[in-house]
């Protein structure tokens, strides 16, 4: 449990105010690129309600989806195994290796397997992890979650990565050059993806229709590790699924344009068959999923292909940081997401927004962020998870706002309180003051100045 | 059309030049307007902090001030928005859908009923605009920069009718200013933080004034001016619209 | 077994079926303007684009980019460094490819990225592995779009198949982007 939440740790970032700039700029810049990405394509908004429509089939059909893919896919050689929660997944995983003897995996990008602390789980019983995308890896040497799903370590600056690279790599202290830092990456991980028997990916998109799975990347880490492994596994959630294979159309024209600006990412790789004497095997997990599936209100966040839109245009996560969320998912998709998981470590996240709805509007599958974060607010209040002192003020008001006379008399009393006793509000107790003035005491309230005026002026 | 006046609570309380403009305005365009005495609040800020079931006091005096007009106008994107969406009394079902249905903000009130072309307002001087989210995202006031669609602003349109305005172009024309109710408390420092540079766009692009169809937007930003010992004041777009300069 | 607990899960939650929505497709294209559209977005993503007459012609780029000492493979049956490969090959083997050139099914103008079968790899691993990757695409065979695009894959079977667009890239250290990550450093297109 952390006892931190997202307010503290928010308030934590915000103390280096040049770098939470540094950090709302960059990711600004990528929405901005997305901006550009889907304002060359006319028809943007017909793919996004294409998409979301897809996915809304997906989800109301996913038993018989589910079930056609894994006949499919068994068809095609690829073992299917099913994982009720993160702890089983990461067992089967476990077992596969330890059937082969292998003690090294290499991975490329799954925040599936992040959820589930694959990673942690594998150095306990003995398997050491590399993980193969340069922010991953990054975040890994640094001993950090990622912040961003699709950007690891967007909150690390260039001299820092170079520290770790130092320290854990051979370069040169004071390197910071992207150039020579990745190119100590690809010679290190080269070796990696050469010497490892396994390799562990995730799954962008799954096909019911043919039982292939794709997995998109920029850096080629996923099949440099799949086709020189004797072992491939792929993780994937169950809502990972569409239809047919043309549906991929729709879906890779949407995802990198969304998460990046990119037409498309460099590869994306369509898994059928394993290679000739390679097993290849599929875990499809659950962890929640289903319960979410029948939450009326919050079944829609399954529609996410993990394109990380939302968190580039939301003006909080872009200044608190991926971390203030204590999640493997950030911001907005991470904040309807993870109270289905544990609803009281959780109960900050809904309530860091200020219902903006930028999210929902960029969002390629049209998910209702913005209203699932309101309605997740109703929940957690009705579950018990706010504080006593936040049901009180809320009870105090309604008591207040649901009668004139008294609604009338405590606006007054604030008036006189903000002209005569400023001192009372003016001070480190009052959480606005410390970055804001009060506004100023009007001599009289709208009503009061209607009634005065009510026949004779205008 | 008989038009109900509804005035946000905090408008009501501090903000009173914001009310007494939509008033003054809409009496100029003609519109027989009544201004229920004992309305109080819309029921919002309970309602999103997860407080929804809390607001039934709110939303049967709202039914009960309100339901006997044409129209109900408020200078307030976001609690018009709320009322849309939320307002509900088992009571009176009825009278709380012909709110729903009935309810305007104040800005879409000009452009799309009164169908508003001229305007007897000047202010020679320069403007930023603020796009109040639920007015903007919510209640469609103009095109959002998210959307691939044709732009269109009603506050500009209206704006652009006042004699010598000059309307300041924003390197951000649409992020959240970081109000949001009570995250303002909550999360204190993401607000605020969302506000100085919310406030920084509008100073940086030459910005004498800064207006908004929403108060609580206008309010939180004109703290930040007023902490910075900034000669830049906020002003509600009523207030801009009902200008009159010698 | 999870199997049964997952599914029975979901057939218990999943809400009322809807429809699937109608298939895309939109207006065609001059083969002019789809052209255009490829070079224009291959060179936008770090590819780099070669206008050839003849097939041939990639044998001379080759030998003048490329030593003699350097592992060249072109799997096309036409090119000079075409390899004779038995099936058996350990992916491992080809550590040390310098350059290797291909003939995808075809590329798509939208994204400049090409489609290519495990058939026409000669190995799964090869159009990663290399340093250097060339592709060779014939006007007549490039898509406007992604939709288009599966059309054609609808008919293909493959156990293994990739779009490839451009040379491998990062922008992972603070959004520089770098070409070159795990995959091929370059990529050039032979157009023809």
């Amino acid at each position: 449990m952390i006892s931190q939440k997202h307010p503290e740790l928010a308030e934590i970032f915000n103390k280096d105010e040049a770098r939470v700039n540094w950090h709302d700029d960059t990711l600004w810049w990528i929405r901005a690129k997305r901006d550009k990405a889907a304002h060359g394509i006319s028809e943007w908004e017909l793919l996004r309600e294409t998409a979301s429509q897809l996915k809304n089939n997906v989800l109301s059909n996913l038993h018989e989806y589910l079930i056609q893919f894994e006949a499919n896919a068994k068809a095609n050689g690829i073992h299917v195994h099913w994982a009720a929660d993160a702890k089983e997944h990461n067992q089967i995983v476990l077992s596969l290796l330890q059937k082969k003897g292998i003690t090294q995996m290499v991975k490329s990008k799954s925040m599936l397997t992040e959820e589930c602390h694959l990673n942690d789980y594998l150095e306990k019983n003995g398997i050491d992890v590399i993980d193969s995308d340069l922010g991953e890896r990054i975040v890994q040497l640094a001993k950090e979650p990622p912040s961003h799903i699709v950007l690891p370590c967007i909150h690390k600056k260039k001299e820092e990565i170079g520290q770790i690279f130092h320290e854990h790599l051979g370069t040169a202290a004071g390197v910071s050059d992207p150039q020579v830092l990745t190119e100590t990456a690809r010679i290190h991980l080269r070796e990696t993806f050469l010497t490892r028997r396994s390799a562990l990916t995730g799954v962008n998109f799954a096909v019911a229709e043919t039982g292939e799975f794709v997995v998109c990347t920029n850096e080629g880490n996923a099949d440099m590790g799949a086709h020189l492994a004797e072992i491939h596994i792929a993780s994937m959630g169950i809502e990972k699924l569409i239809p047919k294979k043309k549906h991929l159309s729709v879906f890779l024209r949407l995802l990198t344009r969304s998460a990046t600006g990119q037409p498309i990412t460099t590869y994306s790789s369509h898994f059928k068959k394993p290679r000739p004497g390679q097993e290849m095997h599929l875990v499809l997990v659950d962890n929640g999923r289903s319960i979410q599936l029948g939450r009326e209100s919050f079944r829609n966040s399954l529609k996410c292909i993990r394109c990380g839109a939302c968190m580039n245009t939301c003006p909080v996560y872009r200044r608190s940081g991926g971390h203030s969320y204590h999640n493997a998912i950030a911001g907005p998709i991470g904040a309807i997401l993870a109270p289905n998981l544990d609803m009281k470590e959780y109960a900050d996240l809904p309530f860091a927004s200020t219902l903006c709805g930028s999210c929902t509007h960029v969002c390629p599958v049209k998910i209702d962020i913005h209203d699932q974060l309101y309605k997740w607010r109703q929940v957690i209040v009705k579950e018990g998870y706010v504080p006593a002192s936040k049901t009180m003020a809320m009870k105090i008001m309604d008591f207040t706002l649901s009668s004139p006379t008294r609604f009338k008399l405590a606006g007054k009393v604030g008036r006189w309180t903000l002209k005569n006793a400023g001192f009372t509000l003016n001070n480190k107790f009052n959480p606005w003051f410390k970055n804001r003035e009060m506004p100023e005491a009007p001599k009289e309230s709208f009503t009061e100045w209607y009634q005065r005026n009510h026949k004779d002026n205008l | 059309m008989r038009v109900g006046l509804f005035i946000p609570c905090y408008v009501n309380q501090f903000y009173p030049n914001a009310a007494i403009a939509t008033l003054k305005l809409l009496k100029q365009l003609g519109v027989d307007v009544v201004y229920p005495l004992n309305q109080t609040c819309c029921g919002q800020p309970m309602a999103n902090s997860g407080f929804e079931h809390l607001t039934k006091g709110c939303d049967e005096l709202f039914v009960a001030n309100f339901a006997e007009f044409d129209y109900i106008v408020s200078p307030s994107g976001s609690c018009v928005l709320h009322i849309k969406d939320h307002l509900h009394d088992d009571q009176h079902p009825e009278k709380a859908t012909h709110i729903r249905h009935h309810v305007y903000e104040l800005v879409e009130f000009l452009t799309d009923v009164l169908k508003v072309e001229t305007l007897n307002a000047t202010f020679p001087f320069k403007v930023g605009l603020h796009q109040s989210c639920h007015g903007q995202r919510g209640l469609h006031l103009s095109q959002m920069s998210e959307l691939i669609a044709k732009p269109f602003s009603k506050p500009m349109q209206l704006l652009n009718l006042v004699k010598g305005i000059e309307m300041v172009q924003l390197t951000r024309p649409d992020e959240c200013c970081g109000f949001g109710g009570t995250f303002c408390v909550a999360e204190e420092a993401v607000s605020s933080k969302m506000g100085k540079d919310r406030v920084e766009d509008h100073l940086v692009n030459g910005a004498e004034y800064i207006t908004a169809a929403d108060m609580s937007c206008l309010m939180h930003m004109e703290g930040i001016l007023k902490r910075k010992n900034s000669k830049v004041k906020v002003l509600h777009i009523a207030e801009i619209l009902t200008a009159a300069h010698d | 077994m999870s199997r049964e607990k997952i599914l029975a899960a979901i057939l218990n939650n999943q809400p009322e079926s809807t429809e699937m929505p109608a298939d895309l497709s939109f207006g065609s294209k001059s083969k002019e303007e789809v052209t255009a559209k490829f070079i224009e977005m291959i060179t936008l993503i770090g590819g780099n684009v070669i206008m050839i007459n003849d097939i041939a012609e990639i044998n001379d780029y080759v030998s003048s980019n490329f030593n003699a000492a350097d592992e060249l493979i072109t799997f096309v049956p036409e090119l000079a460094h075409y390899p004779s490969f038995t099936g058996l090959e350990k992916p491992h083997q080809f550590v040390s490819t310098e350059f290797a050139v291909f003939q995808p099914h075809f590329a798509v103008a939208e994204n400049g990225a090409v489609w290519i079968t495990e058939d026409l790899m000669g190995h799964r691993v090869l159009p990663f592995i290399c340093q250097h990757l060339g592709m060779l695409v014939r006007k007549d065979n490039i898509v406007a779009n992604m939709h288009e695009a599966y059309q054609i894959i609808e008919s293909h079977d493959y156990g293994f198949g990739t779009f490839i667009a451009g040379p491998s890239k990062t922008a992972d250290i603070e959004q520089s982007l770098v070409l070159g990550a795990h995959g091929a450093r370059s990529m050039t297109v032979f157009l023809m």
